[in-house]
């Protein structure tokens, strides 16, 4: 098992014409992930590749049988091709690559979503994600994966590489990889992946990088805390980082912590995870939680 | 990007938030000139993004022109945090029957919007927030529907706001809020937003965070950020498309990602030594990018050496490294590189970086190893 994606997905990419949306779609494509489908308005009826066209994702689905959307729409219009996908019946999950879409237009497409389809939206500005030796959907290195026990979920995306070479460094392999961005309004947060981490049977411990901004850190640990049965390795960037030009006081009032490197590592470490301060750390920190683990059983 | 006062009451005017009729002026001349065209008693405001200006005698009153230019004197070229003025906003005096403090921005836990209304305007919002939250009407607006008419009631009578005055502040309210939409903003902040002696409603200040992400759909606010008073070689990294901060130390730091480049700093910091900036090069970096960073950090004197952190997704390793290797025969680069790359094409990249390793070229296998080396060669830890 996996999370999210694995051999039964079936992929529709919107904007596969473009140059990034075939380069990581086809990328994907000779990992192996089963790509049906993509979708330009105006260039429905072509070919790419071997892989139908279509004008709208509806048709895609229709024709292919497609259960899985990524977007690779420039900012402008991505809000739009979410919204597309998150109504076409028989898509159970978008994953949205693009980086810059305005704030207000992701608040808007995340309710509405809650509001309708509730379609589970991976992302937007997320490198995808991927279930080794399974499916591959975005712009994750399959190279620098392998399958295995360990649960990674990521705010960062050149980071979640580095962690997951980590892993494999040490021959640790990974059960699912998820980048879910570090957007404002991500379509999934560390508590929907720890969820269902905590559910798959394949996955025996999480590696959860965060960093700073926000307050998704903290909300993770008290999930970990009352929820996860499984260990936890954290790790969290930008404990150096400047701080940043804080005008407003309303972002302080609602999430009640300045939202620095400190505080959730201290939130996370509260709550039984084992949080390291480098990353080249994070491999030998899950193998001494999962030795434990064995020896326990 | 966060908008002066000036600049944020200039885009309340336009979309209908009532504002007092104001000048910015640059010299005293200009405040003069202001305070005349406005007539009566005026304020003379400094332009500074920070907080307690009024405590630190960045405001005063003026009764006409002369005072205003004398007020301006003195305010103009002081230091304020850290912050010299170079602005001022010059605008009718107001009569203040009360207070209010108000602000719509995203709550990102409970992604939706906030507002946050409170009748104990006028001083530091945090501390009311913390003594007495009763004090201040907290509501979620859904972002798919807006803040409607009876949520708007309901902030003004949960806040406490007069009550005589009720549909004024509701609409002021409304209004304030179509602004944070419509400008897509991340955050509008009035403080105060006040009563008049004559029952009118103002914004009396403006703090407005604008979503650069949404520029494309507003091509005017690019031209806010000639205000600003920037580093010379961020704008140079700017115009590159590089994402730059500058910062103390005398590491200098080239990543792709920013987690990445965070995470970089932090290590360094962790082995004893400090970044002299941050530089994300951003997802699929090639030769030209990779010469454009490093030709940007030359122009830097507190560097003394260049670590370069590279985690090749999109970005591939070998054309990463093509880009260094010409950046070092044409550049002359005045400190040596200390170059971690691992992920797409790294095998091609550490056979190229092997052939013209040297003093000036140092290869590093892990990140932390990176730190190490940088850190020992800017002589530091």
């Amino acid at each position: 098992m996996a999370i999210f994606v694995d051999e039964s997905t079936r992929l529709v990419v919107q904007g596969l014409t473009g140059s990034q949306g075939r380069f990581h779609g086809f990328r994907n494509r000779a990992y192996g992930t089963n790509l049906v489908a993509g979708v330009t308005p105006g260039k429905g009826g072509t070919d790419l590749g071997g892989v139908p066209i279509f004008d709208t994702v509806s048709e895609a689905v229709e024709a292919t049988g497609a259960n899985t959307a990524m977007t690779f729409v420039p900012p402008a219009f991505a809000a739009d091709g979410i919204l597309e996908a998150a109504a076409a019946e028989g898509i159970r999950l978008i994953v949205a690559i693009t980086e810059g879409i305005p704030a207000q237009d992701e608040a808007r497409v995340y309710n509405y979503i809650q509001q309708t389809s509730r379609t589970p939206l991976i992302g937007p500005n997320c490198p995808g994600l991927i279930s080794p030796g399974k499916c591959n959907v975005g712009i994750t290195p399959g190279e620098i994966t392998m399958a295995g026990p360990v649960g990674v979920v990521s705010r960062s995306g050149t980071l979640t590489y580095q962690a997951i070479h980590e892993l494999t460094m040490r021959g640790l392999g990974q059960s699912t990889s998820v980048g879910i961005g570090g957007d404002p309004v991500p379509g999934t947060t560390f508590v929907d992946v720890l969820e269902r981490f905590e559910a798959d049977p394949e996955t025996k411990a999480v590696v959860l990088i965060g960093e700073i901004g926000g307050s998704a850190e903290e909300e993770a640990a008290d999930f970990i805390r009352e929820n996860l049965s499984k260990p936890v390795i954290g790790y969290v960037a930008g404990f150096t980082a400047p701080p940043g030009k804080k005008m407003g006081h309303a972002g302080a009032i609602i999430s009640g912590s300045s939202g620095t490197a400190a505080a959730k590592k201290e939130a996370l470490e509260n709550a039984g995870v084992t949080v390291v301060d480098d990353p080249t750390l994070i491999g030998e920190a899950v193998a001494d939680r999962m030795r434990h683990l064995t020896s326990d059983v | 990007m966060d908008l002066f006062e000036y600049q944020g009451k200039e885009l309340f005017a336009r979309v209908g938030v009532k504002v007092p009729r104001g000048r910015m002026a640059t010299t005293t001349a200009e405040a003069w000139s202001a305070a005349a065209e406005l007539g009566g008693r005026v304020v003379v405001k400094a332009q500074v993004q920070v907080g307690g200006r009024g405590k630190a005698g960045g405001i005063k009153l003026a009764e006409g022109p002369d005072e205003a230019a004398a007020r301006a004197s003195e305010i103009l070229g002081m230091d304020i945090k850290g912050h010299v003025v170079h602005r001022l906003w010059i605008e009718q005096a107001s009569e203040i029957a009360a207070e209010y403090y108000a602000s719509f921005t995203l709550d990102r836990a409970a992604k939706k919007h906030l507002a946050l209304v409170s009748a104990k305007g006028g001083m530091d919002i945090e501390a009311v927030a913390a003594e007495s939250p009763e004090a201040l009407a907290r509501l979620h607006i859904d972002p798919v529907i807006g803040l409607t008419n009876w949520q708007a009631s309901e902030l003004v009578y949960r806040a406490g706001l007069d009550r005589a005055t009720a549909r004024k502040s509701a609409a002021a309210l409304r209004s304030l809020y179509d602004a944070f939409v419509s400008l897509d903003c991340d955050l509008v902040e009035v403080n105060p937003l006040i009563l008049t002696g004559e029952g009118e409603i103002l914004a009396l200040d403006a703090k407005v965070t604008l979503d650069s992400n949404a520029f494309f759909r507003h091509p005017d606010f690019e031209s806010f950020r000639e205000a600003f008073t920037v580093d010379p070689i961020e704008a140079m990294a700017r115009e590159r498309d590089l994402n730059f901060i500058k910062l103390d130390g005398s590491v200098g730091i080239i990543g792709n990602g920013a987690g990445l480049v965070m995470s970089t700093l932090d290590l360094v910091s962790l082995v004893g030594g400090s970044a002299s900036n941050f530089l994300d090069v951003g997802g699929g970096a090639g030769e030209e990018t990779m010469k454009s960073a490093l030709e940007v950090l030359t122009h830097d004197p507190s560097v003394r050496v260049v670590l370069i952190n590279i985690f090749g997704g999109i970005t591939r390793c070998d054309q990463v490294t093509g880009g260094i290797i010409e950046a070092a025969r044409i550049l002359d680069l005045p400190w040596p590189l200390v170059v971690r790359l691992d992920g797409t094409n790294a095998e091609q990249a550490r056979v190229m970086l092997a052939e013209v390793a040297s003093d000036r070229i140092v290869p590093a296998a892990t990140m932390r190893e990176a730190a190490e080396k940088a850190v020992a060669l800017a002589g530091e830890g």
